[in-house]
């Protein structure tokens, strides 16, 4: 479902639909950040840098595949096809959002462009997209899920269950760990003893390691899981390094917390994923793409602002797909 | 008419279910031995893609089971023991119940959680003996508490149908229970339509599960000095606040009966919603465990927690002498 202003969902995996995923990211993500500081929306969690992620995995997915993502998930809703000023007005509380407003920042969902969701609860996307793959596979075709979870996540006992269901039952998931050396504050090589390859060889699930700021890289190596999986082989584990430039949340642009030191933050922009794929492009070709986001994105800010909010009158009208509606919190209303 | 088994009738529904709908699945753990009774000779019959059999991950296969039901499928989920829904509260409060809120109704989580064993046998230890209802009732997650083989048959294949997650506690003090039904009369029972298990003028006893059968046979032996009502909610949440009012109007006492700890249980909400909403011409009594009850590895002190049929005679007395 697209506004048609939209570009619509990404329909090849060359370097111009990466560049274009890549940058569509970014600036719906700049903007969306403009509409916090303006308290449009209340906060984020920014996946700016890491944008190579999902445009490389997702470009090594179809449309019918399934992803579960996390709380970093405004580019893996993009990556796949979500409209963006349907996400944009999912941020922002509307009805015309996604979820209709309920999911917003941290959980938009979009059946139309097969994200199942975003789970807050770290890790535990990759069970229910476990349980997700395991049930296509049961319908005979070769779709797919994916789920992606950070480094954090690796530490999670949901997580650690879920890696021996799908080697056990050879479910056709792959599990990416976008790993942005980042828990919140964690450090990475503070909270993670041994290794996330570690971690997936020990249930005999093939795994590697490989760069995550270059998509092409991304791309490739998702590419190589998902034809496995496809063909029966069952899942993988793609662990990519990464990195996101902005805070864990956009409240560390307020309170300026003190756990990264510029100079790595400067090391890793060196390697932005958006300047290695502009890299591979004409001139001419990006400025057209960057000029049909800019288009996009004022039209997907424009028409999101100009939504209806949801009535608070029934905050919790979808709670239950048969429409039953809890009591009231006082009782003589 | 033949004898129906309580255990029986869930494995009937379950057996039912599974043969009119491809996409209803059962997992968990021991499963293919039915070591609960309740799955036995459905692996037989429908072959281990329709009767999973888990490693122990309870964490791990819930979370699965939601994935599976966010593409179309219905899975039952058995745990034996009902303190492994403290173990899974996350996956069942925090991921399934709220997939619909989340996605503006994008998504439904059929998924159904089936505890065979709830409640206490006495004597199995402080960690093998809870009665975890009222967690999910506050946290808006539906509950199903058959006490009888027919509800039991008719709750659960409603709770299977049903297009949101639903745990469904089978008391282990109900399994005993056996019921002369003819098999036409097996059928589906709608979710939050109570019963009424005894008519009566004076007082109405709110009992749930298994403590049904209690108040049915102290309803028997007060019966030449008080009339009592014995109302079964039959399902926690949605309740039968109707029904209950319906009851309560006529009676105007109110007992209720619970066999879950005392703070923030159902017997406390259905008494402060009586009082706020119905026409009480008594002060109400509950009786429940004690906040806390978990002790349980010796039977003579399990047994004096649990509510009982002299607290309940007591009870009903007092309330008729309107203190």
């Amino acid at each position: 479902m697209t506004t048609g202003e939209a570009p619509g969902p990404p329909t090849g995996d060359g370097h111009a639909q990466l560049y274009r995923t890549i940058r569509l990211i970014r600036r719906f993500e700049e903007r969306a950040i403009e509409l916090v500081q303006s308290g449009d929306i209340p906060g984020i969690h920014p996946c700016i840098g890491q944008e190579a992620a999902a445009a490389g995995v997702c470009a090594a997915l179809r449309p019918d595949d399934v992803v579960l993502s996390n709380h970093r998930g405004h580019g893996h809703l993009l990556a796949k096809g979500c409209d963006p000023g349907r996400l944009m007005a999912e941020i922002l509380g509307r009805v015309t959002g996604v979820g209709r407003g309920g999911g917003g920042s941290l959980h938009p969902a979009d059946l139309d462009s097969g994200v199942y969701g975003a789970t807050a609860t770290v890790g535990h996307g990759a069970a229910i997209a476990t349980g997700v793959g395991w049930a296509l596979a049961q319908e005979g075709g070769d779709r797919v899920a994916v789920a992606f979870f950070g480094d954090g996540a690796v530490n999670q006992g949901a997580l650690l269950e879920s890696f021996n269901l799908a080697a056990l039952w050879r479910v056709p998931v792959l599990l990416v760990c976008e790993n942005n050396l980042y828990a919140t504050t964690l450090a990475a090589h503070v909270g993670n003893a041994g290794s996330v390859v570690g971690r997936a060889e020990a249930f005999g699930i093939p795994a590697s390691t490989v760069d995550g700021q270059d998509p092409v890289v991304v791309r490739d190596a998702a590419r190589q899981a998902v034809d496995r999986a496809r063909a029966g082989g069952g899942p993988s584990v793609l662990e990519l390094l990464t990195y996101r430039y902005q805070g864990h949340h956009t409240f560390e642009l307020k309170t300026h917390l003190l756990y990264r030191d510029k100079a790595e933050v400067a090391r890793w922009q060196e390697r932005d994923p958006l300047r290695i794929q502009a890299e591979r492009l004409g001139a001419q070709e990006r400025e057209l793409i960057d000029a049909e986001i800019e288009a996009t994105l004022e039209e997907a800010v424009r028409s999101a602002l100009e939504s209806p909010e949801p009535d608070p009158a029934d905050p919790l009208r979808y709670l239950y797909a048969d429409g039953l509606r809890t009591r009231g919190g006082v009782s003589y209303a | 008419m033949p004898k129906l088994h309580y255990l029986k009738a869930m494995n009937l529904a379950l057996r039912d279910e599974m043969t009119r709908d491809p996409a209803v699945f059962l997992m968990g753990e021991d499963i293919n031995l039915a070591l609960t009774n309740v799955a036995t000779g459905l692996l037989h019959k429908f072959g281990p893609n329709r009767v999973l059999e888990t490693p122990l991950s309870e964490q791990g296969f819930t979370n699965f089971a939601t994935g599976a039901a966010l593409t179309g499928r219905r899975p039952v989920v058995e745990y034996q023991i009902p303190f492994l829904l403290m173990l899974v509260l996350e996956q069942i409060v925090n991921q399934a119940s709220r997939f619909s809120l989340m996605s503006g109704g994008q998504f439904r989580v059929p998924v159904t959680y089936l505890l065979p064993a709830s409640g206490w046998k006495p004597g199995w230890g402080a960690q093998h003996s809870d009665q975890p209802y009222p967690l999910f009732v506050h946290m808006g997650v539906k509950v199903v508490l058959p006490a009888t083989p027919r509800d039991a048959y008719g709750l659960l294949t409603s709770a299977i149908r049903d297009d949101d997650p639903v745990v469904v506690f089978a008391p282990a003090a109900a399994h005993g229970v056996q019921e002369t039904v003819a098999f036409a009369d097996l059928v589906p029972i709608p979710l939050g339509v109570g019963r009424v298990h005894r008519a009566g003028d004076d007082v109405t006893v709110v009992a749930m599960g298994h403590l049904v059968h209690d108040a049915l046979a102290v309803a028997e032996d007060l019966a030449d000095e008080v009339s009592v009502e014995v109302f079964d909610p039959r399902t926690l949440h949605p309740f039968d606040w109707a029904g209950l009012a319906a009851s309560v109007e006529r009676t105007g006492r109110l007992v209720v009966l619970d066999d879950a700890n005392r703070a923030c249980g159902m017997a406390g909400e259905i008494i402060a919603t009586a009082s706020e909403e119905m026409r009480l011409v008594a002060p109400p009594r509950r009786i429940t465990r004690p906040d806390g009850a978990v002790l349980g590895s010796v039977p003579a002190l399990d047994l004096a927690m649990q509510p009982n049929r002299e607290q309940l005679a007591a009870a009903i007395r007092r309330v008729m002498k309107g203190v």
